[in-house]
């Protein structure tokens, strides 16, 4: 019997008051996640018991226990505390998947600092434009990360400390640097927790718009309440799993569900810190014997690439619940999952700025594939008409997807941005920024988004901020920056640029602009093609007309262009 | 080491390699050690198509098949006439 039972039974009672009495917290009690997340744990006698299972690509494992995890995350929080750290100074988390990674998250938040996570694939201007808008105090970072901060650091007098985590004292440091090891720090056994209460900041996760810089997606320490009952529900962890969440925390879901909600629970949970691969992948799942695993649609469809003998070399008996999360799960994978590891991905749907899980296919409800699954309990969702800006009464049609706000970890605002904030709202429901329809059973069906940002592999690009960016470049005198089809990423980032007199459209220009892109955005963001044109389709008033490109990207209808320039 | 695996290294190291103080040869994983993202092995692909006048089919182009300076080298080495 999993975790939420009936789905019908759960809808009729649901309160949040549910997770509430679970985590023996009553309203005005303090809340802190850090806290929740480790010492709790202990307090429940699990101390010895494993938190953290990590290897990285050199196949090097490290193990911690929830006591170490609690000391550990003492112990950096007393260092950041030393440091003049205080509550709701931001503190950038800029490493790869490290165990320093997880365990300082939660030190930021028992200091009762704002924790800001990105990811450590971002190009120097990328993570300038997330560190300028938080104004981050200090950064926590790698070695093989700090000449990207040196970089920009000029231009950021707020930060006032680049920790290094893994020093090696070969050369020496520079500016404003300083140097953290956890190995070598005195362990700090007890820590006063700052005391944050429901409302307390916790974290800043970025996001990308169609227009304008990136916004920072502030919640709260109350969204533990909605993470920790989502990941017992619909990720249904059991006191024995041992869970495999594959996202980066740099984003979201590694953060909500690759920290919070199994720690809250005190599962043990597995990290693999190594690039993709089908064959590391089934090794690893092998070798920790993982039993729950949520994943994205870009890395199944990945896998099935790599085929199904593949499969067939590993024993992966141990999986028994598997879920999917970033972007819409196709009908083919959710199929074919079923036929190889003999269940199917339970696809999720939810994003940064709703902190937890919104609409999910659930243990042991029928599964539709291709469906998004229906609205968590607690979550009132519906697809509202884009024009009248009120639900649909029939089922099948398709309009945007709406939620009524009020859930414990919705965001409570972008960062210095209350106006953007407010733009998400109509007619008091949540608009998320998604088209999908509901059938006549309740399940809701995803169609696309319903702007121009670029989903590609799960993770969101501003066609905005890449189009900038190519103007930085000689070479590139307009561009445009769409969406194009792809097998494996679902969508991936194409160009469309005019070039400056002097430049001649060939391919080596072609890798250079993209990896001028690669290196000043991120990898995620760099144009998987760069067409070259002679002039972009304009309106009359001079707005480039994004909505062509994309359409002849995806063999759509055009549509009307009345307005179009040469019309 | 011959030319095209020197050129392939220097190239990797260049516009791919993050730490400064990290050494790599031939043989150290590129995928799946982290130095190079699937993101980034598409301009990896496109340099060696510019730079070997070939074209590597996408199904070729592995993360696998990507994963050393010399497992690069015996892919492109299928296409160079």
């Amino acid at each position: 019997m999993s975790h939420i039972g009936s789905y019908d039974e759960r809808i009729k009672n649901f309160s949040w008051s549910i997770a509430e009495k679970e985590l023996e917290y009553s309203p005005g009690d303090l809340i802190n996640i850090g806290w929740y997340c480790s010492d709790r744990i202990c307090k429940q006698g699990k101390g010895d018991k494993k938190a953290l299972i990590w290897e990285g690509f050199k196949g090097d494992e490290k193990t911690y226990t929830f006591n170490d995890i609690r000391i550990a995350s003492n112990t950096i929080a007393a260092f950041l505390r030393e440091k003049g750290i205080k509550e709701e100074d931001r503190v950038c988390l800029f490493m790869d998947k490290i165990p320093e990674l997880y365990i300082s998250f939660l030190s930021v938040l028992k200091l009762g600092a704002i924790a800001q996570p990105l990811f450590s694939a971002f190009g120097q201007e990328s993570l300038h434009v997330r560190l300028d808008n938080a104004e981050a105090k200090a950064i926590l970072t790698q070695r093989k990360h700090v000449s990207k901060v040196r970089k920009i650091l000029d231009k950021m007098p707020y930060l006032e400390h680049i920790i290094i985590v893994d020093h090696d004292g070969k050369k020496p440091l520079k500016e404003r640097e300083t140097v953290f090891s956890l190995e070598e720090a005195e362990p700090v056994e007890d820590f006063e927790v700052f005391p944050t209460k429901a409302e307390s900041p916790s974290v800043l996760h970025y996001t990308s718009g169609t227009t304008g810089p990136p916004k920072g997606v502030k919640h709260v320490h109350y969204s533990l309440i909605s993470q920790y009952l989502t990941a017992k529900w619909v990720l249904d962890l059991r006191d024995d799993d041992i869970y495999w969440c594959t996202a980066d925390p740099g984003w979201v879901t590694g953060t909500s569900y690759g920290i919070i909600g199994p720690w809250s629970l005190g599962i043990t949970q597995c990290v693999l810190d190594k690039g993709f691969s089908a064959e590391s992948w089934y090794a690893f799942i092998e070798k920790h014997k993982v039993t729950v695993w949520y994943s994205a649609p870009t890395a199944i469809r990945s896998l099935m690439k790599a085929g199904d003998e593949l499969v067939e070399k590993y024993d992966l008996s141990s999986l028994r619940h598997l879920a999917s999360v970033g972007e819409p799960l196709n009908a083919e994978a959710v199929v074919w999952s079923e036929k190889v590891f003999g269940k199917p991905f339970l696809d999720t749907y939810w994003q940064t700025e709703t902190g937890s899980m919104m609409l999910t296919n659930f243990p042991g409800m029928k599964v539709k594939p291709g469906s998004m699954g229906k609205p968590f309990p607690g979550i009132t969702a519906t697809v509202i008409d884009p024009q009248t800006k009120k639900p649909f009464d029939q089922p099948g049609k398709v309009g945007l997807i709406a939620f009524k706000p009020g859930w414990p970890a919705m965001m409570r605002t972008y960062w210095q941005n209350e106006e953007a904030f407010k733009g998400k709202f109509t007619n008091n429901w949540y608009i998320p920024g998604d088209r999908a329809s509901i059938d006549k059973d309740g399940y809701f069906w995803f169609v696309g988004r319903d702007d121009d940002v670029i989903n590609t592999g799960g993770h969101l690009v501003s066609p905005f901020e890449v189009e900038s960016a190519l103007l930085e470049h000689e070479a590139i005198a307009e561009s445009a920056v769409v969406s194009k089809p792809d097998e494996v990423n679902m969508e991936v980032v194409k160009a469309f640029v005019t070039l400056n007199p002097g430049y001649e459209p060939d391919a080596d220009l072609e890798l250079k602009i993209m990896n001028f892109i690669r290196k000043k955005l991120s990898p995620l963001a760099m144009p998987q093609e760069i067409e070259y044109v002679d002039k972009l389709p304009k309106t009359r008033s001079g707005k480039i007309m994004r909505r062509l490109l994309h359409a002849q990207e995806w063999g759509e209808e055009i549509g009307d262009t009345s307005t179009l320039e040469d019309e | 080491m011959d030319d095209m695996q020197k050129i392939v290294l220097d190239y990797v190291i260049e516009e791919y390699l993050e730490d400064e103080d990290e050494e790599i040869d031939v043989d150290t994983p590129l995928i799946s050690g982290g130095i190079v993202d699937s993101f980034s092995m598409v301009s990896l692909k496109r340099f060696l198509e510019n730079k070997y006048d070939i074209s590597i089919p996408d199904d070729k182009a592995t993360p696998e098949a990507f994963d050393t300076v010399n497992k690069i080298c015996d892919l492109v080495n299928e296409y160079v006439k």
